[in-house]
């Protein structure tokens, strides 16, 4: 049974979101010969909006209205309304990301729909679409559908492969300008983060330090080690307790749960919370003084020793074999 | 409406009873069982409670919990009016068969209809499911303002203004009153019942409802989803410890990462 399947794709710092080619990948799959159609919402997405194309969308809507530049939960959620209301589709994909988070629950309640949060992976059977999802932050996982109408579900970057980018595929994009009223809520301001532009969440690698980095500065080894591979920072409860790292860094049941390709620990003991945020990373290595860490239990590679000493190794190796090869 | 500073605030916290994020998550019979497990509330609620009773001693006025669940949810609640929370409410769903986030929006707002208040606060996501769906769902039947994921929340009248996490960007919003709001990390830390505080929540009111006097149509909460199965991950094998000098193993370690798993 063909669907028509629509993908609210969303941009930051002026890019598509690798999720949102996620998100048009499950769709490819899930319409079975029904259509794809992309969605972007902003002020101005004239230059974004065409690669959905690239990306198995069938159909592009570029909703716009100059109120729409930053992100508003009110803003963006008329605007979201007003592309289902166009498309009347049988499944709706979002990244669950920030704005996916914050919402889909929303248009969830006002379409009276179900709405599978965080999927990670999915299933077509006989027309139906059932979805994993991870609970207990990955302690398990659930296998969960919607009982009937129209499919609701965000997508967890990093983990639903995107169709390879065909420039071939291309389309003329449908531009909506939408109707804006009543703003609850107003944004101010933004304070973008300093760190490196990578998201935790998907990030491809992750380098996170715990109590034993000891101080704010123990970071530099890591951050170098981060950006050497092109990844990112992140860290254990125990540092961010310490005030070593801000909390948005924060790996584990309370935090963020993670599923990079390369999850580097480095001084961190691995309590169960932190290994509920991370044990469902594809490779982890942990670097750590104590042989008996529970951190080396779900390591595939483990190096006994002190992070200071062998983080900066490893960052000149890696620097070695990428000039090497 | 009364200009400037607001004396009393009328405030609710809805709260959760989850498993302890120490607890190892066992199956039986196809479902997640509770035999032996120990219950928190959810962390993130826990900040909610906190930021409500700070909002209360600076505006005075009242905190309220409420919880949908079961009888046991009592001790949870106990320890929100235990921290300084003034009321509890249990409202019983022990009855309904099909549950998810929207049977449990529906409740809520089936409750909140007929009350008057200025704020709800909650956390943005339970340790549990973690859909992050009640608080937003919540606001919408309500048709009041939302924030979700703060870190800072001040009140100057019915002026609301508020510090959202994004992904770790950092957006400051300007809202007002009524409104729901999810607590994330960072928002405050979390205080322990104190002895005192433990005694003199034992004579605080802690109401129990069942979910059948709100009035509410059975149709409009059964759950839209549904769990087809539930099942733990493959279990992790204890990798490699890599031996030698610290220079060895580094050695070892990339060519491992670039040639075994190749995700370098």
């Amino acid at each position: 049974m063909s669907k028509n399947v629509l993908v609210f794709a969303e941009a930051r710092d002026d890019e598509l979101r690798n999720v949102s080619f996620e998100a048009l990948g499950a769709a490819r799959e899930i319409a079975n010969g029904g259509e794809v159609i992309g969605a972007i919402v902003g002020a101005d997405n004239h230059h974004l909006a065409e690669e959905l194309f690239h990306y198995g969308a069938d159909r592009v809507i570029s909703a716009e209205h100059e109120v729409l530049s930053d992100y508003t939960n009110d803003g963006y959620f008329q605007a979201y309304l007003q592309v289902v209301d166009s498309v009347s589709p049988d499944v709706i994909l979002l990244g669950h990301t920030s704005l996916g988070k914050d919402l889909s629950p929303r248009l969830a309640a006002r379409l009276n729909l179900g709405l599978i949060s965080d999927v990670t992976d999915f299933e077509v059977e006989e027309g139906e679409v059932i979805f994993t999802r991870p609970i207990y932050s990955g302690k398990a996982f659930e296998k969960k559908r919607v009982k009937s109408g129209t499919i609701f579900a965000t997508i967890r970057p990093n983990n639903i492969a995107s169709l390879d980018k065909d420039n071939a595929r291309t389309g003329q994009v449908e531009f909506e300008q939408v109707t804006i009223t009543d703003l609850r809520t107003i944004l101010k301001d933004i304070v973008k983060k300093t760190a490196s532009g990578v998201d935790l969440s998907e990030a491809k690698v992750i380098v996170a330090g715990g109590r034993g980095v000891r101080s704010s500065e123990g970071f530099k080894p890591l951050e170098e080690l981060a950006e050497e591979l092109g990844g990112t920072v992140g860290a254990s409860r125990g540092a961010c307790d310490a005030e070593y790292c801000d909390y948005s860094l924060q790996i584990g049941q309370t935090g963020k749960v993670v599923t990079p390709e390369l999850y580097i620990a480095c001084g961190i003991s691995g309590a169960i919370q932190h290994l509920a945020g991370m044990s469902n990373s594809k490779v982890i290595v942990a670097i750590n003084k104590d042989p008996e860490a529970n951190i080396f239990n779900v390591a595939d590679y483990g190096i006994v020793g002190d992070l200071f000493e062998v983080v900066p190794l490893l960052t000149e190796e890696i620097r070695h074999m990428k000039v090497g090869v | 409406m009364l200009e400037g500073e607001r004396i009393l605030m009328i405030i609710y916290v809805i709260l959760k009873r989850t498993f302890d994020t120490e607890e190892k998550i066992v199956i039986q019979n196809g479902k997640i069982s509770d035999d032996g497990a120990e219950f928190i509330i959810n962390p993130y609620d826990e900040f909610a409670v906190e930021e409500a009773i700070l909002l209360r001693d600076k505006h005075g006025g009242e905190v309220t919990v409420v919880s949908v669940g079961d009888e046991d949810n009592e001790k949870e609640l106990r320890t929100a009016l235990a921290m300084g929370a003034d009321n509890a409410i249990l409202i019983n769903n022990e009855e309904v068969e099909e549950k998810d986030q929207h049977t449990t929006a529906s409740i809520l707002a089936a409750f909140f209809e007929d009350k008057a208040y200025d704020l709800i606060l909650g956390g943005n996501v339970s340790n549990d499911n973690s859909t992050g769906q009640v608080g937003p769902r919540l606001a919408e039947q309500l048709n009041i303002p939302c924030v979700t994921t703060i870190t800072d929340i001040e009140i100057e009248g019915d002026m609301v203004t508020v510090v959202r996490d994004a992904e770790g960007d950092t957006e400051i919003l300007k809202t007002s009153i009524p409104l729901l709001a999810t607590a994330q990390q960072g928002l405050n830390e979390p205080r322990y019942p104190s002895l005192p505080g433990i005694m003199k929540a034992k004579r605080k009111p802690l109401e129990e409802i069942d979910y059948d006097e709100l009035g509410i149509d059975e149709d409009d909460i059964e759950s839209l989803t549904e769990t087809v199965t539930v099942f733990l991950p493959p279990e992790k094998q204890a990798g490699k410890i890599l031996q030698g000098e610290a220079a060895d193993q580094v050695k070892e370690l990339v060519t491992c990462l670039h040639k075994e798993t190749k995700v370098i």
